[in-house]
């Protein structure tokens, strides 16, 4: 579609062409941007408009069934001096935190294997690793709640062989339900970006470490593992940032213990009907998760520069 | 050649990416018919300029008129000239025939006729019979040939070529330049052609513009370049070249001569010499130009030396020959043939041997 | 195995670690369709008995055949709107030289690393305010900025993974910008235009968070289920809807995925 612009001008041969799309034919940076108009204006509407309203929404406070629309901090005061909200806060990110450690170094060897060791079929392996992925993240958290239910699969299982007598009832609505759920569900986002960043290694950079002395173990930590590492950190971002603000798995195994931010934020705008708190919490996140992925990227770059 | 005949005329171009100034103020006219080569270094702005002639680059400052027709707000679909790309460019989901035939959609010719032009095209490029192959079934020298049937079916006024040859091996390279160049001949059609490689342009040219950074260094025929190059760094981009800084001796205005750096003075032809007294400048010499010989030859430009390089190369030796006064050694190519080049082999590197030169083989090039 | 490098040599342990994985990855996803042929209307071991009663069950519920056809509705539009946009932002991304070209890509792969939350609560927001009523409209609206994001990176490296010479090619040898885009363009990026459909699609139809606050009175499928969690008696219907749900995303992901990965491989 490059040259939309110019086909539509019939004199080509006049010199001095104007207008619009003499304008056009003459600087492509502006036929870009205007390709890219209409993508940005969805993004616009659906991404910077929100967020302008929702940090507006966050300074006022509820009066009744309406807002008070003066601008107030007092809904971020509440948020850090009520011990609730902070609770809640380290909860979201200790759970999530748990499961992104978790799926990361649970999905790890499986990315490496793919990326060293298949040798035919790689495509089918990958299609294989993400494929549950895509499917209704509702329906993978109702069927661990099928699994660790009171008379669930692994409880009636077991009852059913005699191991056990009564159900086991800390499987269900327990922090650990909501981690083993989480890692199970958020796999794909460690795996693909692990994977990538495992396969683009140089096959002859191992080579050459076990040339220059070095066994298995040995050429891991000093060579395969630094080289994965922004795979590593891609994949900590995108399962951590995502899960903190998750609601539906902690409501359908969490439990009163296992309640995190996100049931908080969505018990605002339904019972609680109070909107601008739930803003007030939603930007809350947001600036709390933003802060530690700061620190975090701060310190795997110590840590980078530690090896180098 | 005058701007009045010149059916490609360059006039005055620059082209600025931002701030980088890839093209800088180039004149250049090319006839009609020509086989025109754009050589220099990557970076030197060559293939910018002739994405310019093509239309894939705007001018940032400046006219291209191919046949009297200002270019600038012709885009390329427009423009009376076709390209053989880089990389080919083949269609991978169409045939080699539908990839000949691309460019006739808008002519709404007949089926039969569309098919007759592109057997004779495959039978132009010597791939007859092809046209049914996948476009991805091809090697690399086939695709060149199909970039370049797809260019020429259309009777383009000028053929861009961008260093087509640069992806193949030696031999098929060597090959195709006497393919393309007979082919020109053939079409008649007039070939712009950018390459980096100093042998092609030499072989397939009927005139060359050497270009650096931006600018165009010397216009001119292949052994007018290898001959008389007009400044050292073209001197030194065409071939192998000694340089020896030197300066200009005249003796009133009937004879000359050059105090060249471990050379020694030697008298030069007046009318050779342009410089005044005492000006500082370059002289010159081609490897292939000194004679190599055991004993002092009978002439006043010769001096001696001692090989402290040698190299054997079939038909040729290359020697690198240290002589007294100059700090780099000279290097001298004789043919294996010669006694003094077979003689100074045989004695190896540490034999003492003479060199000589013809006067009129010497360049001389402005500027220390 | 002697064809193998000593880098590649097969290492036995991490084998059977990828077959476990594979085998954890999936068992429990398993489980959904096994009791929906389950003749109980307790979802536990043991096993009852076989039946397809809870299949049957379903098609005569009407709320489910509308629920449905609020998800294809809002997933086709989804689809085909967010490809659209994929494309033309995947073209100007790869063929122009934009100044603040990884701000843009940064900006439109945004969604993937924000909590869903978030936005749903945002443009729930920013609906209430404008006074637009909760309808499908605002639910595709949500989907969209979920799905954009995978549509671009599906499309993306189709771009960028053919020459920018091809379609310089076509524009030599006369065609128009319109004609190339058919002739050239589109052939060439095919592929990642069905995979991109497909995935837009599958996402759209199992989305949850986004709809959970921007669905009116008409649910989609995701809302419906989760509406009937709430009845355990109403469990085994889900389970076989559930179990529906699943059969079908996995094809169209399969397919999808396919058509996406092939030719990006043999490309190279």
């Amino acid at each position: 579609m490059t040259e939309t612009s110019n086909s539509s001008t019939k004199a080509q041969r006049s010199p001095g062409r104007g207008g619009l799309s003499g304008l056009l034919h003459r600087h492509e940076n502006l036929r870009g941007f205007l390709l890219m108009t209409p993508t940005l204006l969805v993004m616009g509407v659906g991404i910077i408009a929100p967020f302008f309203i929702l940090v507006t929404m966050s300074l006022w406070t509820r009066q009744g069934f309406d807002f008070d629309t003066t601008l107030t901090m007092a809904n971020y005061a509440r948020t850090w001096n009520e011990p609730i909200y902070g609770a809640l806060l380290s909860r979201s990110f200790w759970i999530s935190g748990i499961a992104t450690v978790a799926t990361v170094i649970l999905c790890y060897p499986m990315a490496y294997f793919v990326a060293f060791h298949v040798h035919r079929n790689k495509m089918m392996w990958i299609i294989l690793m993400t494929l549950p992925f895509w499917t209704s993240y509702l329906l993978r958290v109702f069927a661990w709640k099928v699994i660790l239910g009171y008379e669930g699969v692994i409880n009636s299982g077991l009852m059913a062989v005699g191991l056990i007598e009564a159900p086991l009832e800390f499987l269900l609505y327990s922090q650990e339900a909501v981690i083993i759920t989480l890692a199970h569900a958020w796999a794909a986002f460690a795996i693909l970006p692990l994977y990538v960043s495992l396969e683009k290694i140089d096959k002859s950079l191992l080579e050459a470490a076990t040339d220059l002395g070095d066994g298995p173990v040995a050429r891991f930590m000093r060579i395969t593992l630094p080289l994965s590492l922004p795979g590593v950190i891609a994949a900590c971002f995108l399962i951590f940032i995502p899960t903190t603000g998750d609601y539906i798995t902690p409501a359908l195994l969490g439990g009163p213990d296992g309640a995190m931010i996100g049931n908080f934020i969505q018990l605002q705008f339904g019972p609680v009907n109070n909107w601008p708190m739930g803003a007030t919490l939603s930007m809350v996140l947001m600036m709390w998760i933003s802060l530690i992925a700061l620190v975090f990227l701060f310190i795997t770059r110590l840590a980078r520069e530690k090896i180098a | 050649m005058t701007h009045a005949d010149a059916f490609i005329l360059i006039d005055r171009v620059s082209k600025f990416f931002g701030a980088f100034q890839a093209v800088d103020e180039i004149s250049i006219d090319i006839g009609k018919g020509e086989f025109f080569s754009l050589l220099g270094a990557s970076g030197c702005g060559k293939t910018t300029l002739l994405r310019m002639l093509a239309g894939f680059e705007s001018t940032t400052k400046g006219e291209i008129y191919i046949d009297g027709q200002p270019m600038s707000d012709v885009p390329p679909h427009r423009r009376p000239v076709n390209m053989v790309f880089q990389s080919y460019a083949i269609f991978p989901h169409l045939s080699v025939a539908d990839n000949i035939a691309y460019g006739l959609r808008k002519k709404k010719l007949p089926r039969a006729k569309r098919r007759e032009m592109v057997d004779e095209m495959l039978e132009l490029i010597k791939l007859p019979g092809y046209g049914d192959r996948k476009a991805t079934q091809l090697s690399g020298g086939q695709r060149q040939r199909i970039a370049l049937a797809r260019a020429l079916i259309l009777r383009p006024k000028v053929l861009l070529l961008d260093e087509p040859l640069g992806a193949l091996d030696k031999q098929l390279r060597e090959q195709m330049q006497l393919e393309l160049r007979a082919l020109q001949r053939q079409v008649g059609i007039t070939f712009v052609f950018v390459t980096h490689d100093q042998e092609e342009a030499l072989t397939l040219s009927d005139r060359i513009a050497v270009m650096a950074g931006g600018k165009v260094l010397q216009v001119d025929t292949p052994e007018g370049l290898y001959e008389s190059p007009k400044t050292r760094a073209v001197a030194s981009f065409i071939g192998n070249m000694n340089f020896f800084p030197a300066t200009v001796r005249r003796n009133g205005a009937a004879s000359a001569a050059i105090e060249a750096e471990g050379l020694g003075t030697f008298p030069m032809p007046i009318e050779n010499i342009t410089q005044p007294d005492g000006a500082p400048v370059q002289v010159a010499l081609r490897p292939e130009k000194f004679s190599l010989t055991p004993e002092k030859p009978d002439t006043a430009h010769a001096v001696a030396g001692k090989v402290c390089e040698a190299a054997y190369l079939g038909e040729r030796s290359h020697f690198h020959v240290a002589i007294e006064g100059k700090e780099t050694p000279i290097a001298v190519s004789t043919p294996n043939q010669s006694r003094g080049g077979r003689e100074a082999r045989e004695q190896g590197i540490g034999a003492q041997v003479w060199l000589s030169w013809s006067p009129e083989s010497i360049v001389i090039l402005q500027g220390d | 195995m002697s064809d193998l490098s000593y880098i590649k040599r097969p290492n036995r342990p991490l084998q059977i670690y990828a077959i476990l994985f594979l085998v954890v990855l999936y068992l429990p996803v398993l489980f959904i369709p096994l009791f929906s042929f389950n003749d109980s209307v307790y979802v536990k071991f043991p096993l009852t008995g076989l039946t397809t009663k809870w299949y049957v069950e379903l098609w005569s519920r009407e709320p489910v055949w509308n629920a449905l056809w609020n998800s294809v509705k809002v997933g086709a539009a989804v689809a085909v709107i967010s490809t659209i946009l994929g494309v033309i932002a995947a073209r100007a991304i790869t063929r122009y030289r934009l100044p603040g070209k990884n701000v843009l890509v940064t900006f439109i792969m945004m969604p993937l690393v924000i909590p869903g939350i978030i936005f749903g609560v945002a443009l729930l927001i920013l609906m209430s305010r404008l006074g637009v009523p909760l309808s499908l409209f605002t639910v595709t609206l949500g989907h969209l900025i979920v799905c954009l994001p995978f549509a671009v990176a599906t499309l993306l490296p189709r771009f960028e993974g053919f020459d920018k010479s091809m379609e310089e090619a076509s524009a030599d040898l006369g065609e128009n910008g319109w004609w190339t885009f058919w002739r050239v363009t589109m052939p060439m990026v095919f592929p990642g235009i069905v995979a991109s459909l497909l995935l837009s699609f599958t996402i759209s139809f199992d989305e949850f968070i986004m709809a959970f606050f921007l669905t009116g009175t008409d649910p989609t499928l995701p809302m419906y289920i989760w509406g009937q969690l709430r009845f355990p008696q109403e469990f085994p219907s889900i389970l076989a809807l559930s179990a529906l749900i699943l059969f079908v995303s996995f094809f169209v992901v399969f397919v999808a995925q396919y058509f996406g990965r092939r030719g990006l491989e043999s490309d190279q």
